[in-house]
């Protein structure tokens, strides 16, 4: 019980690390991995699309890569990272050593790292899912190979560790906060991570279920969704988008946090409204589960469904609206700083109402006939979650960045990173409004000449490179950085305004010397405000209690992986059934271990902490 | 109070579930996965309400059922809800033995009702209700039998925590596991409540 065993080399230090920041970093090296691969599908798709009749990627290959363009994006890149800026700043934000549940935490992220790495093992054996992100029952079945057993196997293991992650930051949130860190003194972050958290919690459950039922259908003879014995392939249409569409909150709400911290920070003003943000944002985590249906409104529900679905969609922009307005009042009359994350934010604002307007008019049930399955859905659903998400992703990566490794990454290449990206997104995907109007259809590998269709997708191939270069950007940025960047200070940008810029950058393993006493929406600014260096202690300096790491969530993970393999190949290869038996064994057997080897974690003694502060300090 | 803090009956908190920050995130995060389970077994019912007149000219619900055998098991796993209160009003009490007793008695219980669902789904195979028959008998078994293993798992987890502890009694690093098992297998009663009402009665009457 003592700090002894911990020489470890660096790849074991992250295999076991059970510690939230540096789980952050394996989510922001995993998702941007993710996010890479899924951005050269995207180029990919681009490419194909250029010039009409084109033969770069034809018929199934291109569904192939369309497919896992979007499934890529959404599970392991956007969700990932989105995992990776939470465990990052939230625990700190609360005046929080750790998350409540250490060991919880590694597990799901190797859950989600083995669901990505097991979905991409399909390009090498033969062949990737074909059937849309959306993977819709009535062609998935149909789909030959074992693509759509990838799919279905690896969003299964990913899920469990979303939901794992989801329980997690629910629990920290209510359990761990600083004395004195009330609800309504929670940083805006924080609030839309507790949120999303419960949306995770409520969203996911749906997902696994129809995943087992088509993993039943594919793989097991079950007759869930073959309309020939009984089955209703709608079922997994609305299993889907029960998930699916609080999945686009779950993304969407983190990004409002991130920026709702930007804006209060370059603006160096309190965000105006915090109370309505806090409503605002309930009330979208609520209404995002009424609205499921507007995906389907030409299924053929009837128009009293489609209604009542139309309206409830429409309803959520009057919260989306609060927020924007309340954004813009936080810059009015602020002493606005146009540092790299705050260009983002202000590019956010007209770049995210044009997805919401677009939203607003795939609301209307009856328009909605027009614009179905065509590219101004692409259009749509693109400047919501790039113009909203992604945008806050790369705004959130700038403004952490420091926080999370303790080097600033230069202004000059993050200000080359946004022009290139802004314009490269909007050249993308604005011209797809009108293609989609002119009548060209999302999915399809290709179309002919002579329909109006050729400027606009050029233009949009070309805004796609930009993008890329700005991504090359990021990483020319990110690797100079690291080699040579100036050391960051514990208050980074000078102008923080939570609890994560009272801690040096990067934090020590135990977050706080002494856990703060917090008198005050933005606590850290309050306490700079009346000329203090540092926090307000609450209890006097001690012994730091901290969680063991340990290799099981690793071992778990690598049994559901084998477990999938196994399953899956086990009606054509003799060693399937036993290659799943054995995956499953590994799993159960170190959760056995798990519940029956005590863990009590260890101290780090006074002294040490002392020692520890001194070295920052000076 | 502290994780290994040696107790007496005289010392131990009321609610040693709580006493600990670990209990308390043990107690919280638990209630908020059942909360999820809730939503799994939800999105199973609504499959199964949709899909459970669509035989393929298998044998439908109302032939299959038999209620004296989905009566015993029942009852038998609502007695053995009741009887993991007692275990856990023991434990409150810190005595560990009759805390085993209890919990023993509730596997027993437990296990008897897994065997009679495996006799039941085996005479069902037997009629030509299996699970690849249609879409009916695809969504019972998924539904009833995620259940079942919902009871096979928490019988191999009751039994994981009584054998581990046996020989040192209670403290404030387990009582929270043997606490969250119990509110598991509540939860695993209640699922069954509504399998009991919506498959089988509903399925006896039409």
């Amino acid at each position: 019980m003592s700090t002894v065993a911990r020489k470890k080399s660096l790849i074991w230090d992250y295999l076991t690390t059970v510690d939230h920041k540096k789980i952050a970093i394996l989510y922001l090296i995993a998702g941007g991995f993710f996010f890479l691969v899924g951005g050269l599908e995207a180029l990919f798709i681009r490419i194909q699309l250029a010039k009409p009749n084109n033969d770069f990627l034809v018929g199934g290959l291109y569904n192939q890569v369309l497919t896992m363009h979007g499934t890529t994006m959404i599970f392991f890149a956007a969700m990932p990272l989105v995992f990776a800026m939470m465990n990052a700043v939230v625990p700190i934000q609360i005046g929080a050593r750790d998350v409540a549940f250490p060991f919880l935490n590694a597990l799901g992220f190797w859950l989600f790292f083995f669901g990505g790495v097991f979905l991409n093992c399909s390009w090498f054996l033969g062949g990737a899912p074909d059937a849309g992100w959306t993977s819709y029952a009535s062609l998935s079945l149909e789909s030959p190979g074992h693509g759509i057993d990838f799919y279905v196997l690896g969003l299964q293991i990913s899920g469990f560790g979303t939901l794992i992650g989801g329980i997690n930051f629910l629990v920290t949130i209510i359990n761990m906060r600083a004395p004195g860190m009330t609800y309504m003194r929670m940083p805006m972050f924080t609030w839309a991570t507790f949120v999303t958290s419960a949306l995770i919690l409520f969203a996911f459950p749906p997902l696994t279920v129809g995943l087992i039922f088509m993993m039943m259908d594919r793989l097991f003879g079950g007759n869930f969704y073959h309309p020939a014995a009984g089955g209703n392939t709608i079922i997994w249409e609305h299993l889907f988008w029960i998930f699916g569409h609080p999945e686009v909150y779950i993304l969407v709400l983190p990004a409002f946090g991130i920026f709702s911290e930007i804006f209060a920070t370059f603006s160096r003003k309190r965000l105006f409204g915090y109370s309505s943000m806090v409503f605002a944002t309930v009330l979208i985590g609520f209404l995002g589960f009424m609205v499921w249906a507007h995906h389907m409104f030409t299924v053929g529900m009837g128009p009293i469904a489609n209604a009542i679905f139309a309206v409830a969609t429409m309803a959520i922009a009057v919260p989306t609206g609060i927020k924007i307005f309340n954004w813009l009042f936080t810059m009015w009359g602020g002493n606005i700083r146009f540092t790299t994350p705050m260009m983002y934010a202000v590019a956010f604002i007209p770049s995210f109402v044009m997805g919401g307007v677009t939203g607003v008019m795939n609301a209307a049930a009856a328009a909605d006939y027009q614009y179905h399955d065509s590219y101004f859905v692409v259009a749509h659903f693109h400047y919501v979650i790039v113009g909203g998400v992604v945008f806050a992703l790369l705004a959130g990566a700038h403004y952490w960045w420091p926080k999370m490794f303790g080097k600033m990454l230069n202004e000059t290449l993050g200000k080359i990173t946004f022009w290139l990206f802004f314009i490269g997104f909007h050249l993308t995907f604005f011209i797809q409004h009108f293609l989609g109007l002119m009548g060209m259809p999302r999915r399809v590998f290709t179309y002919l000449p002579g329909q109006g269709f050729e400027t606009g997708n050029m233009i949009s191939t070309v805004g796609a490179f930009f993008m890329a270069a700005a991504t090359i950007v990021l990483l020319i940025n990110v690797i100079v950085t690291s080699v040579k960047g100036q050391k960051a200070e514990a208050d980074a940008w000078g102008d923080g305004r939570t609890l994560e810029w009272a801690v040096a950058s990067p934090p020590p393993e135990y977050n706080f010397a002494q856990t703060p006493l917090v008198r005050g929406l933005d606590a850290y600014w309050i306490e700079k405000m009346e000329g203090k260096k540092g926090l307000t202690p609450a209890e006097p300096l001690g012994d730091i209690h901290m969680p063991n790491s340990s290799i099981l969530p690793f071992v778990i993970s690598l049994g559901l992986f084998i477990a999938a393999f196994g399953f899956m190949y086990r009606t054509e290869a003799s060693w399937g059934l036993a290659v799943g038996i054995i995956g499953l064994l590994i799993t159960l057997g170190s959760m056995f271990l798990r519940s029956v080897i005590d863990d009590h974690g260890f101290h780090i003694h006074k002294e040490e902490v002392l020692e520890a502060e001194k070295g920052v300090k000076a | 109070m502290h994780v290994e803090e040696k107790l007496t009956a005289e010392t131990f908190p009321a609610s040693p579930e709580k006493a600990t920050l670990e209990g308390k995130n043990k107690f919280l995060g638990f209630w908020l996965f059942l909360g999820g389970e809730t939503v799994l077994f939800a999105s199973l019912f609504a499959t199964y309400l949709a899909l459970r007149d669509k035989t393929a000219g298998g044998p439908p619900a109302h032939e299959l059922f038999r209620m004296p055998l989905v009566f015993v098991a029942t009852m038998l796993l609502l007695t053995s809800s009741l009887t993991s209160v007692y275990a856990i009003y023991h434990m409150k009490n810190f005595d560990f033995k009759k805390m085993q007793l209890w919990f023993g008695i509730t596997v027993l219980l437990g296990a008897g009702f897994l065997g009679l669902e495996i006799f039941e789904f085996n005479e069902y195979v037997h009629e030509g209700h299996v699970f690849t028959k249609s879409a009916f008998a695809s969504s019972f078994y998924t539904l009833v039998g995620t259940h079942g293993g919902h009871v096979a798992f928490g019988l191999l987890w009751i039994l994981t925590l009584m054998i581990r502890n046996a020989k040192r009694g209670l403290n404030l690093y387990n009582a929270p596991k043997f606490y969250v098992a119990s509110l598991y297998w509540h939860f695993i009663d209640v699922v069954w409540v509504f399998i009991f009402t919506v498959v089988y009665l509903m399925g006896m009457v039409g």
